[in-house]
């Protein structure tokens, strides 16, 4: 209401106005409508900035390294000769995501299920904006929960599950401990919940009345509706919404760098302390990065970024396909 | 297997609103019931407060009783889920599942039931199909999706549906309102077949239509805007066209308002 | 909505025309509402205990001497110090990243929904800026690392780091500029052309007023966001303990590398400071959402 009678007061003035030569207006109008489109390329420039000044400034490291960027362990860009190269990054980013959507995605979907068709109307949008809460917790306060609070409790979950599951070799190991990759991903679950669950539901909004009272009129149960209506209805948008959760838990940083301890060298034993990511390795090593070590992080930075990228066009593209579907 | 119904002091809500108020009538087994009168009268609030479908809307309720053959829908020992089963219902837009083929829209609610083996579920959506006079058009398409049919086919696919899982009763909610033509006849024809079998409620706008597929008729007024929506009379389709009880009845009917 | 899974019946007597659904139909529905329930209940555990513990821990430091006094000269086992200098870091790069941020973020909506619209340059844009929305927030500290310290040459300062936030801002607030933008009538831009009123005065003093609220709380999120960033601020603003007022020149503190810094250190007294730290951000965070809640609920858009 206020800002109608607002606009209509503003109306009026213009009305007045409008004895002014109308060339006034066409020049206001290039201007404007060349800064509108000028910030909107400016957004395309950043993106090409972006690649290029990674580039740019990935190379002389790249070039400098005595050892295999790609395939390589170690990351040692500070000695001379230098050597780095991104493997153990690599494997720490992808495991650590991988566990983080295993667990977040069934979860994610149970919230935006339970927020759709299961709580109360009356509280529905209330207990959406609770979960949204746990998206507005900066990454760095759940770094320092997961630090402090979850790790204690994560390595006697670490032991239990290396005696249950120890025959699976990405549960073995001798010494499950509580700053291991399992720990990160558990983290990193908690923060990509809110992200996925949000989609869903908005997917599950979508889902057309009379599909769902199409299911109900034939003596569904609640379940059975959902089965037959909801979750074909919105399958590929929760595919989506799940690789955005990947991409955003690849690029995570801050609490995955203050829950891992750095132990070098790959360890497929992920109850096991160590290992390390992209993102946490940029955070830890760059106070000590000279010349080559800062040119270094950016080049395994710039992997990040492409490795985000094709996650993140992906994910939009499933979510459009939906759309065209419809 | 067709059913009487027998209402009673009926009355539905959304949240506050008082939709209709104090309904009780009978609808005869093996008949065509058509409920007419104005937009928002409560005609269609009234139908879906026979499947228990009105609740599925939020803040929704009822008072009152559906018998079904003696037994209250409304009883509190009586699970939804059953209702729904034995009493079907036909929406206003065709709504068959967009992801599944025409074969798996018939078989969907059989499925629900329990209902296995390829052979017996191949036979009940012939049979389905057939009964929904529609098994002609489809029967070398069964794969392909429902989505893919006209409209009129696909109303005759939700048809095949709610028929397939052999309700009671049959709930038709203004069935022909999206529909063509010749689409309308060829629904009305099946709706002639059916009620050889079926208990058929059927809500139309369409005072032709009435006079056309049903035995008896009922009409809904309603006295104003937020007011709830009353039942003014039911009786033989013949005699509410012909010489109704009611003067509003007759001014509903020749055209005076509505 | 009457549950309708939750009336207890026995079974109707045989031959009943209605008859329950079966156990094994019942069971399964009722498992999966278990599930869905737990599922919730399992995503209110972390919550619960992030926030439980933050305010836990963090009243002990919340005194006057942390918001008075910076680290300068404290060492890590030092009892006292305080985040003054952080929390004046913070203030201006959030400052700093919204006066550039939001112009560019509006002026693209303004451009993607009254312009463009469906033009290939539009559709582009609109494509990249869901790109923008997943870059990694280290990788945009980098690429202004890259640009502005490496190939340029200035050094760390809390504007480099409001350039990295910058990126991050952008992308959210022309989605939530674009939304509200879409939600304007367009009775309203016609009754304002058929006055005679140049298309940008219309856009200005018609379309962005009406939109006015839904973009203020989208910047207000948008603020909330940026404000807990803490990797790309390690690689721009970099680390002090010592206050400084001039955001252009030299290393800056913020809240957010604040906490990463006095977690970093074993001593007790700085995981006090830093578990207040969290406090005050959360705090801060909090008060952003909840603003923007405010507003969202105080002006509905127009035409809803």
């Amino acid at each position: 209401m206020t800002s109608d009678t607002g606009v209509e007061t503003r109306v009026g003035a213009q009305h007045r106005a409008a004895g002014r030569p109308i060339s006034t207006g066409r020049i206001g109008d290039k201007i404007f409508l060349h800064a509108a489109r000028g910030s909107g390329i400016l957004v395309l420039v950043i993106m090409a900035a972006i690649a290029v000044f990674l580039v740019w400034k990935a190379i002389p490291a790249l070039q400098r390294n005595e050892a295999s960027f790609l395939t390589a362990q170690d990351w040692d860009p500070n000695a001379t000769p230098p050597k780095f190269g991104i493997a153990q990054l690599a494997f720490g980013t992808v495991m650590s995501s991988l566990l983080a959507l295993l667990m977040a995605t069934p979860v994610a979907i149970g919230i935006a299920l339970f927020i759709s068709f299961y709580a109360p109307r009356r509280l529905a949008s209330g207990l959406g904006y609770v979960v949204d809460l746990l998206a507005a917790v900066p990454s760095i306060i759940y770094g320092l929960w997961g630090l402090l609070v979850l790790a204690p409790h994560m390595e006697g979950i670490s032991k239990a599950l290396n005696t249950a599951l120890g025959w699976i070799p990405l549960f073995g190991g001798d010494s499950p401990g509580k700053n291991s990759i399992f720990t990160a991903g558990v983290v990193l679950a908690i923060m990509i919940l809110p992200i996925i669950s949000s989609i869903s539901r908005e997917v599950f909004v979508q889902v057309p009345r009379a599909n769902v009272e199409a299911a109900l009129a034939l003596g569904a149960t609640r379940w059975e509706m959902i089965r037959l209506s909801v979750l074909p209805y919105g399958r590929s948008g929760m595919v989506g919404a799940a690789m955005l959760g990947l991409g955003r838990a690849m690029g995570e940083t801050i609490a995955v760098a203050m829950v891992l301890t750095f132990v070098p060298g790959i360890n497929l034993h992920l109850l096991e302390d160590g290992g390390s990511t992209f993102a946490a390795n940029i955070a830890k090593s760059f106070g000590e990065a000279t010349d080559t070590g800062r040119g270094a992080l950016i080049a395994s930075g710039l992997v990040l970024f492409v490795i985000t990228l094709v996650v993140n066009m992906a994910a939009r593209a499933v979510v459009a396909r939906r759309k065209e579907f419809v | 297997m067709a059913k009487r119904i027998e209402v009673s002091g009926l009355h539905a809500y959304y949240g506050g609103v008082h939709a209709i108020e104090d309904i009780s009538m009978t609808i005869e087994p093996r008949s065509v019931t058509a409920f007419i009168g104005p937009s928002g009268c409560g005609k269609s609030t009234f139908l879906r407060t026979l499947n228990r479908m009105h609740e599925v809307i939020p803040g929704a309720y009822v008072e009152g009783k559906v018998l079904l053959d003696d037994e209250d829908l409304y009883a509190s020992s009586v699970d939804p889920v059953a209702v729904r089963r034995s009493v079907g219902m036909v929406f206003q837009r065709p709504n068959p599942f967009p992801t599944m083929s025409i074969y798996d829209n018939v078989a969907a609610g059989l499925k629900l039931n329990g209902v296995r083996g390829k052979s017996r579920l191949d036979d009940i959506v012939e049979e389905s199909l057939q009964g929904a006079n529609l098994w002609n058009e489809v029967k070398d398409r069964l794969g392909k999706p429902g989505a893919g049919l006209s409209g009129g086919q696909q109303q005759r696919l939700c048809i095949a549906r709610a028929i397939a899982v052999q309700p009671q009763v049959l709930l038709m909610d203004e069935p022909c309102s999206a529909l063509d033509p010749i689409s309308t006849l060829a629904i009305e024809d099946l709706i002639a077949k059916l009620k050889n079998q079926y208990t058929i409620v059927i809500v139309t706008h369409n005072m032709q239509q009435a006079a056309r597929v049903s035995d008896r008729t009922a009409f809904f007024n309603i006295a104003g805007t937020g007011k709830p929506g009353k039942l003014i009379e039911i009786d033989d389709t013949s005699k509410i066209f012909t010489n109704p009880e009611v003067k509003a009845t007759e001014d509903y009917i020749t055209g005076r308002f509505g | 909505m009457t549950a309708p899974s939750l009336a207890k019946a026995p079974p109707p007597a045989r031959g009943s025309a209605l008859g329950a659904p079966s156990a094994r139909r019942k069971i399964t529905d009722r498992a999966v509402q278990g599930l869905v329930y737990l599922a919730f209940a399992l995503a209110m555990i972390p919550l619960v205990s992030v926030l439980w513990t933050v305010v836990g821990h963090g009243l002990s430091r919340l005194d006057p001497t942390f918001f008075q006094f910076s680290m300068n000269g404290v060492g890590g086992k030092d009892a006292g110090g305080g985040a003054y200098h952080a929390i004046i870091g913070t203030l201006e790069q959030v400052a700093i990243t919204t006066v550039i941020a939001v112009p560019i973020a509006v002026l693209t909506a303004v451009y993607l929904v009254e312009y463009g619209a469906g033009s290939r340059l539009a559709r582009t844009i609109s494509f990249f800026v869901d790109v923008m929305t997943g870059i990694p927030s280290i990788v945009a500290g980098l690429f202004v690392l890259a640009l502005w310290l490496l190939a340029v040459g200035f050094g760390f300062s809390g504007f480099a780091g409001a350039l990295a936030l910058t990126i991050l801002m952008i992308p959210t607030v022309v989605r939530a500029t674009e939304e509200m933008l879409k939600l304007v009538p367009s009775d309203l831009r016609e009754a304002s052309y058929a006055l005679g009123v140049p298309r940008w005065r219309t856009i200005c003093f018609v379309v962005l007023p009406t939109a006015l609220p839904g973009v203020l709380t989208g910047v207000m999120l948008a603020v909330a966001r940026v404000m807990g960033e803490t990797a790309p601020l390690l690689l721009t603003i970099f680390v002090t303990k010592a206050i400084n007022t001039n955001p252009f020149d030299g290393p800056q503190a913020s809240l957010p590398t604040f906490i990463w810094d006095q977690a970093a250190d074993p001593n007790q007294n700085s995981i006090d400071r830093a578990w207040t730290g969290a406090l005050v951000l959360i705090g801060i965070i909090m008060l952003f959402n909840l603003a923007a809640r405010l507003v969202a609920r105080r002006f509905k858009p127009a035409g809803r």
